[in-house]
């Protein structure tokens, strides 16, 4: 079982805002702060491109958890697009409760291009949720 | 000779047959110019007539319902393998639609429920299961397998074209039947495969006549909690209404009835889960940017997850629940 723990290296599939969270995770590259490898980024102009069916299909094809980053509220570039994210994943949480996914592996977070720190700490953090989670094992069908 | 037609139903409730034959007067077409050579609906059959046919013989298969058993599926193989085209027909083949609704649960509590724990139940003292294989002194006699997941036509074998609706609408019926019938017999070539035929390409919002203004929700209600205004969107109403996530081609038949639209035409064009898009739509128009009165505003929506997969469960990305055991609490 440990051994097994041990073996497990979860994918993460970070999805972050151009303009701050990106920029963010940058940063903290730049800075040499220890972020989670577990953590596959793919890059979107704003968190409010995540469209809902991202989630579902970054979980249905292996994902162990996914990560949302945005700029914070008020500060998106295209001005209203992170309340709409917001809304999406209380959304996708209790859609995931309901589809038999703990709602604890989606996460979403404002990191602003400055917050190199936050970014590397929220992922890390983020890291070991998934990790106590466990792998996710979904049925096929 | 004239062209072979065969319809058939596999888990399905035989609204889109009655669709077929609500098509009035052009089903006397329908008969004169297609020789039927299946329909157990509506004429006497047997599996072994189609069984006993060449592959490929017939030309037009429309297809309804899901596959929810193991002779829903043995059905389906069989007709695609002797049929030219196989049509996925009615929102249950292309979708999954109401049967796809059991993917919520599984096959044991399906069960359980239906001869354990119904309160309609009067008895069932002995533990009465149906078991796929029965001894009788005549012999042994057999049922289907009823699957754990409801799959739709094209999960199980190759489809060509789809026609939505729950059930199709009899209007869009004998379009694509005409257009059939044009393609047959001047020798037409035929839609490229996966075609939606019988609907639109927009969603339900486009044709719905009703007045829209800037969405703003505070607060969802069931249909018996108000009385909608006649003329405006109803959601703008706080009415649930699946219409920006459903593909157009029903002509809004629900909406112009004071009901919102239920989702039955499925996903628009280059929608992969209409679920999904349906959370899409309603971030887009909850008024609140507070994290907890979001939450609240979605909790008086009953049932979200049943109501956004009503009809498409089985498409759907997830296709069904997960067991609960899986996950760790
Ligand atoms: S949401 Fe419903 S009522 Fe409103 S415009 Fe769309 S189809 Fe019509
Ligand atoms: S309005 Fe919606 S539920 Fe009603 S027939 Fe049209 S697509 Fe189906
Ligand atoms: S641009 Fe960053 S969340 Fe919209």
């Amino acid at each position: 079982m440990e051994q097994e723990e041990k073996e497990f290296n979860p994918k993460i599939v970070a999805f972050l805002c151009n303009w701050c969270t990106y920029t963010g995770a940058d940063l903290a590259g730049v800075s040499r702060l220890k972020s989670s490898p577990c953590v596959r980024i793919i890059r979107v102009m704003c968190s409010g491109r995540v469209d809902p069916s991202f989630v579902i299909k970054a979980f249905k094809q292996g994902a162990d958890g996914v990560f949302i980053g945005g700029c914070h509220i008020g500060d998106c570039h295209y001005s209203e697009g992170n309340y709409k994210t917001l809304r999406r994943v209380e959304f996708m949480k209790i859609f995931l409760e309901e589809f038999g996914i703990d709602p604890r592996r989606l996460r979403l977070e404002w990191i602003s291009a400055s917050e190199g720190d936050k970014y590397a700490a929220t992922t890390l953090d983020f890291e070991k949720q998934i990790r106590e989670l466990g792998p996710i094992q979904l049925v096929e069908v | 000779m004239k062209p072979k037609l065969a319809l058939y139903w596999a888990s399905s409730c035989g609204g889109c047959e009655i669709a077929v034959v609500d098509t009035e007067l052009k089903i006397l077409d329908i008969a004169g110019f297609f020789d039927i050579v299946f329909w157990p609906c509506l004429m006497d059959f047997k599996y072994k007539d189609v069984e006993a046919m060449e592959d490929g013989e017939i030309t037009l298969c429309l297809f309804n319902g899901a596959i929810r058993t193991s002779e829903n599926e043995y059905m389906a193989k069989l007709l695609r393998a002797k049929s030219k085209v196989l049509v996925a027909f009615g929102s249950c083949a292309s979708e999954g639609c109401i049967p796809a609704l059991a993917n919520f649960y599984d096959k044991q509590s399906i069960l359980d429920f239906v001869y354990k724990d119904s309160q309609s139940l009067e008895e069932n003292s002995r533990g009465v299961y149906p078991e796929t294989k029965t001894h009788m002194p005549e012999g042994e006699i057999d049922i289907p397998e009823f699957w754990n997941t409801v799959k739709t036509l094209d999960q199980v074998v190759d489809v060509d074209y789809y026609v939505p609706g729950c059930p199709p609408q009899s209007f869009q019926i004998v379009k694509v039947v005409e257009a059939v019938i044009d393609i047959l017999k001047n020798g037409k070539p035929l839609p490229p495969t996966g075609t939606v035929l019988g609907a639109g390409d927009k969603t339900c919002c486009d044709e719905c006549p009703r007045e829209r203004k800037e969405k703003k929700i505070k607060k969802f209600y069931r249909p018996q909690e108000i009385i909608p205004d006649p003329n405006e969107c109803l959601l703008d109403q706080g009415l649930m209404c699946m219409g920006p996530a459903t593909r157009s081609g029903c002509d809004a038949l629900c909406v112009k009835a004071n009901i919102g639209c239920r989702g039955c035409y499925g996903p628009p064009v280059n929608v992969m889960d209409q679920g999904t898009k349906m959370v899409s739509a309603l971030s887009s128009v909850i008024d609140s940017t507070d994290q907890k009165e979001v939450r609240e505003i979605i909790k008086t929506i009953a049932d979200p997850l049943g109501t956004f997969y009503r009809f498409s469960m089985g498409a759907s990305l997830m296709r069904r629940v997960q067991p609960k055991k899986v996950e760790k609490e």
